[in-house]
């Protein structure tokens, strides 16, 4: 297990609860620094939450949230904790430009940022075009755009690459690598399965717990399937054996079930 | 709390409304149009030297009410409100922005309405001009702060639509337009004191018959400030960086 010194984020019995139903119970995670980490899913099970709650927006019922050393939400993370939600927060009514010098002003960061994240998410072309008239995978770049200004030490994606065209996909996984080696670390979620192999690191999150917590080439060794869907789908029938009805387990013994640590 | 932040979300909110000139239009030309509507209704009377000024403290204070309400209830609704939150920018200096922008168009709109109301309609104003427009102003901005603490009840548009007859219409029905104050019932007259809109009424009456010298007025506009505070502090109170 990593201390917290080399941890971007450490988690210990993180419970939070929304209206009366419990959508995190008890969940610890550490998550490396400089490291590319892959937050897969089924949409419902808790990934905004988690993420929300490393940010500092969530309010928590219980447990400890660390991110770079400090308590999630804490004042001095607000410059060093990069956010972007699943829903585009930027203004419509501005345009690419004035929203970026915007949350430039905001974060107390350089004049030539707007700049540099503009070219880094590729929305030259379209700066002084109005967001309303951007198409949506244009909008979520303008949201992941603000989100690099004043290059946070962590970055929490919220679902980035949805909806994008496959080149720009590659492209800003490469630049998600890139500020990865400069040291940032990266928390991204996804329910798309076959970017699980693009991470340096998986988590996989199945109704407010961590099924798995370990790297693409390990998933895929360990549990014997031949691509992501098909290692989280030998992971649910492990943890859920009423599945495991319909397909026989690849490799599977007759304790799998009770096998909750060979998957870390 | 950082006048940079404070000053970049007001240049933000402001360049926000330059895209949309129909608000603008909206802001600055309604109310002088219904001042104008009223002054026509009574041409033959002599009802609009009565009520005319305190036309000037209706109509602003209903059209920014609404205007503030609704634009900053968007902010927390597209999550833009959440981004900043998570962002070092202060609670005060997101409301604080709001206001000054919001307080800005108040300004000018104080100014357009109150012109129309003395030069085209022929409201007569034997106090000083510049007192009745700074008092049109300050509630002005009074109706933008309500505006801002409302919308942090509201968690929809409908919502914050209804607050408009709950917060705003008692204080038009006891603000001694229908009825001079002082021949309200007892009780109503109590309550009426407590409410912000009637003391707007009360200067800009003072000051349109000379009733009052400007040391009234200017408690007046003083009662007015406090009320457009308390609104923005409880705003600003209401703002959390952790939601469920």
């Amino acid at each position: 297990m990593m201390n917290s010194v080399d941890a971007a984020v450490v988690i210990e019995g993180l419970r939070v609860r929304r209206g009366s139903t419990t959508v995190l119970d008890g969940l610890d995670l550490s998550i490396p620094r400089g490291q590319v980490v892959g937050l897969l899913g089924p949409s419902g099970c808790g990934k905004t939450t988690l993420m929300r709650s490393i940010v500092g927006v969530q309010r928590v019922a219980g447990g400890r949230v660390e991110v770079l050393g400090q308590p999630a939400g804490s004042g001095a993370l607000r410059h060093r904790v990069g956010y972007v939600t699943q829903a585009a927060s930027v203004y419509d009514d501005l345009t690419v430009r004035q929203n970026l010098a915007y949350f430039r002003r905001v974060l107390g960061a350089g004049k030539h940022d707007v700049e540099r994240a503009i070219d880094a998410t590729d929305l030259g072309a379209n700066a002084g075009q109005l967001v309303s008239t951007l198409s949506g995978g244009q909008l979520s770049r303008v949201s992941l755009a603000a989100a690099l200004l004043g290059s946070p030490d962590l970055l929490v994606l919220d679902e980035p690459t949805v909806g994008l065209d496959p080149l720009l996909r590659v492209e800003l996984w490469s630049l998600f690598h890139r500020l990865a080696d400069g040291g940032t670390s990266l928390l991204i979620s996804s329910h798309v399965m076959d970017e699980a192999t693009r991470c340096d690191r998986l988590l996989l999150m199945r109704e407010g717990a961590i099924l798995a917590d370990t790297t693409p080439d390990e998933l895929l060794a360990e549990t014997g399937a031949a691509d992501a869907e098909g290692a989280f789908l030998t992971l649910l029938r492990r943890h859920h054996p009423r599945h495991a009805l319909d397909d026989a387990e690849p490799g599977g013994t007759p304790g799998g079930a009770d096998d909750d640590g060979a998957a870390r | 709390m950082n006048a940079t932040r404070t000053l970049a979300t007001t240049a933000r909110v402001l360049s926000q409304i330059r895209h949309d000139p129909r608000t603008i239009l909206l802001l600055v030309v309604v109310p002088s149009l219904l001042i104008g509507l009223v002054a026509w209704i009574f041409t033959d009377t002599d009802v609009f030297a009565t009520i005319g000024p305190a036309m000037l403290a209706l109509f602003p204070f209903v059209v920014m009410f609404l205007v503030t309400s609704i634009t900053t209830l968007r902010e927390r609704r597209t999550g833009t409100l959440e981004r900043l939150l998570s962002m070092p920018l202060g609670k005060g200096d997101f409301i604080l922005g709001y206001t000054l922008a919001f307080g800005l168009l108040a300004v000018i709109q104080s100014l357009v309405a109150s012109g129309y109301a003395i030069w085209v309609c022929g409201l007569t104003i034997k106090g000083d001009v510049w007192l009745l427009v700074a008092v049109a102003v300050a509630d002005a901005v009074l109706g933008s702060t309500l505006g801002l603490f409302a919308s942090a009840f509201a968690r929809t548009e409908f919502q914050v639509v209804q607050f408009m007859p709950a917060i705003v219409f008692p204080q038009i029905l006891l603000g001694g337009i229908f009825l001079p104050r002082d021949q309200l019932p007892a009780g109503l007259k109590e309550i009426s004191d407590w409410l912000p809109l009637s003391h707007a009424v009360d200067a800009l009456n003072a000051v349109a018959t000379d009733s009052h010298d400007a040391a009234y007025v200017g408690g007046q506009l003083l009662i007015i400030g406090a009320f457009a505070v308390g609104a923005v502090v409880v705003g600003a109170l209401t703002l959390q960086r952790r939601t469920s």
